[in-house]
């Protein structure tokens, strides 16, 4: 009994145990979101108080007020960054995924020539950091009149989310059994259409997470595009955070409350593809 | 329902030959097996008539029409695969109806269909399901379903029974027979368990290295083994085989045992070969069935028993070699118990040593 009783203790003290590490972990992770989202809500005397304070006294969207306002009252052009930032990252998108997708089943499926090297050279672009190529970028970008442009931007980030959308979609597709297309091929498809009406569907879910992270990539890129924006017709967001800086002043309070905005989406996203995530991946149609 | 021809079919892939050249016809309605230990080209052989493999060189019929260059989807076949391949995004309904919604068939009909198949497969209380909520077996009448909502010229069946266990492969064994009889397409079946293609085919086409070894009707290729190796495939427990020289119409085994030759066989003294004898002939005095006329007798040492209720398998040893015999009315025997076997040679088969071919032809 005493060891019984002994046993359900130390399980109980487990549980605790990984509870705890799990807040403490999961507190690394939140609590600047947290202390952003806090700041956009409260008064710059609070926001740069030392020692900080951790519960506000007031709350108010008065950085939000400020930063929808005109130019006078530090105002920023939001809703043109939110603009150029949403064009950018969702064409990008589109277009990573629907080369990732081609690339990624032709890794999956066929056997070609040079197939491991080229495999192997396109993981070793994610060696290279992005920045590395700013100022070559830059200078092609100038001779070309890309600079400032969505479409550059566009093909800066699609350049930057292939290797790793081929490289996910790549395994996604792998777990699909090749037998699915070739029942739906003997039940009468085409190549084209065993792929759109079978393995596209139940490769969807892994194709949705693909997608997220190349968003996210280009949604969230600062360095390049920082480099290669110049005016409102293409800034994006993370580089619109920059307005909030001046010779001597940053306006951390503005800061938080775009950062905010930029957050949204993003989660929503996130969100949204993630139910989508769960239902897609009941699988059962091979043994298993 | 159409007829299938082989000829000269050939698979390689680079150097490596998977499928020399083979020649089959199979006739409409029939049941034809592949047959044959893993790598023998059986699977290989059937995806070409699917049309899901390139053919290296022949020709392939079905009906009038070569198909060689025809797409999967223009052979009018349907396949059920060893892991069922449903579609799992979709219904069992869904599924079932998948080849007619592609031939844009009207949904009246599509359901006509589909509700026909669930009917002979007893399916209509699962056609809501995704096939991740079926079981093994539930998922193999699916498979088989979508098969039969087409009316196919042909059924191929690529190890459709292997991933299920025993009992519930003996039922979907005598379901797929039953299918056939209602059905009555032709039908190729790929598979590696010999009592599968015993009890299923309608004629058994027996596969080594890419080869064709035997075509037959089950009792045929039982009866009348080309060679060893259909000698041992085929059958349970596998023929035994004992080597020996003959000497005076007689084979002396190793250890000085003669065996007289069966009847009818004539070969000159000094000849290396193999006696073929199925458990079923040779058996402890007294427990076995009335002795024939061509009767040898040996006396061998058991080595273990298998008591399987109607009759016990007893190993024991001649010559060096073990040797399975049957033991009818059995009683309890003991290891190391010394019996007295009856051969009975009519029914024993003679092999080449070397070739192993059947010298009884």
């Amino acid at each position: 009994m005493a060891s019984a009783s002994q046993h359900r203790l130390r399980k109980r003290l487990l549980k605790a145990g990984h509870f705890i590490g799990l807040f403490l972990a999961m507190c690394v992770i939140t609590i600047p979101g947290l202390w952003v989202v806090l700041n956009s809500f409260r008064p710059t005397v609070e926001i740069m108080a030392k020692p900080p304070v951790w519960i506000p006294n007031s709350l108010n969207l008065d950085h939000y007020r400020a930063m929808f306002g005109g130019a006078g009252q530090g105002g920023i052009p939001v809703w043109t960054y939110f603009t150029n930032s949403l064009i950018i990252s969702v064409t990008s998108t589109l277009i990573a995924l629907l080369i990732g997708m081609a690339g990624g089943y032709a890794f999956a499926r066929y056997k070609f020539k040079g197939k491991a090297m080229t495999f192997v050279m396109l993981m070793a672009t994610r060696a290279v950091p992005g920045v590395a190529l700013s100022l070559p970028v830059f200078i092609i970008f100038g001779r070309t009149g890309l600079i400032d442009t969505h479409l550059g931007m566009i093909l800066v980030y699609v350049a930057l989310n292939v290797p790793f959308t081929i490289w996910l979609i790549d395994g996604f597709f792998r777990q699909v059994p090749k037998e699915l297309a070739e029942a739906a091929e003997i039940d009468g498809c085409t190549r084209w259409q065993a792929f759109w009406r079978v393995e596209f569907p139940v490769a969807r879910a892994g194709i949705a997470s693909a997608g997220i992270f190349a968003f996210l990539t280009s949604w969230n890129e600062y360095a390049l595009a920082s480099q290669l924006t110049r005016s409102v017709s293409s800034k994006t967001m993370p580089v619109g955070l920059l307005d909030f800086t001046s010779q001597f002043t940053l306006n951390w309070g503005g800061m938080c409350a775009l950062a905010v905005l930029m957050i949204i989406p993003a989660l929503i996203l996130t969100f949204l593809v993630q139910k989508h995530l769960i239902a897609g991946l009941t699988f059962g149609g091979v043994k298993g | 329902m159409a007829q299938v021809h082989l000829k000269n079919v050939k698979k390689s892939y680079g150097a490596l030959d998977v499928v020399h050249s083979i020649n089959l016809s199979i006739a409409e309605g029939e049941f034809v097996v592949l047959v044959g230990p893993s790598g023998c080209g059986k699977s290989t052989t059937l995806r070409m008539v699917a049309g899901l493999e390139d053919i290296s060189g022949g020709e392939i019929l079905i009906g009038d029409r070569v198909v060689n260059d025809l797409p999967p989807r223009e052979r009018n076949l349907a396949m059920v695969f060893q892991n069922y391949a449903l579609y799992p995004h979709m219904t069992v309904r869904e599924n079932l109806g998948f080849s007619l919604k592609i031939a844009k068939k009207s949904q009246a009909e599509i359901n006509k269909a589909v509700d026909e198949a669930a009917e002979i497969l007893a399916l209509t209380p699962l056609l809501d399901r995704k096939p991740g909520a079926l079981s093994g077996g539930q998922r193999q009448r699916v498979a088989m379903g979508r098969a039969i909502v087409r009316h196919p010229d042909v059924f191929l069946f690529d190890e459709p029974l292997s991933n299920l266990d025993a009992k519930l492969r003996t039922q979907m064994r005598v379901e797929i027979k039953k299918l056939h009889q209602k059905v009555g397409s032709t039908v190729i079946y790929v598979t590696h368990d010999q009592i599968e293609a015993m009890t299923l085919a309608d004629r058994i086409v027996i596969m080594r290295d890419g080869h064709i070894v035997q075509v037959g009707t089950p009792l045929e290729v039982f009866e009348n083994p080309v060679n060893t190796f259909v000698a041992t495939f085929i059958g349970s427990p596998p023929m035994n085989l004992l080597t020996g020289v003959v000497g005076g119409n007689q084979i002396g085994l190793t250890d000085g045992t003669t065996i007289p030759l069966p009847p009818g066989v004539k070969l000159a003294d000094g000849r290396r070969v193999q006696l073929g004898i199925r458990a079923d002939n040779i058996m402890p005095d007294g427990h076995a069935l009335p002795p024939t006329a061509h009767m040898a007798h040996v006396d061998m040492k058991v080595v273990l028993s298998e008591p399987l209720g109607t009759e016990t398998v007893l190993f024991a040893q001649l010559a060096g070699t073990e040797v399975q015999a049957k033991m009818l009315n059995p009683r309890p025997v003991t290891p190391g118990e010394v019996l007295r076997f009856g051969i009975a040679l009519d029914k024993c088969h003679i092999f080449d040593a070397e070739t192993g071919l059947n010298l009884r032809g």
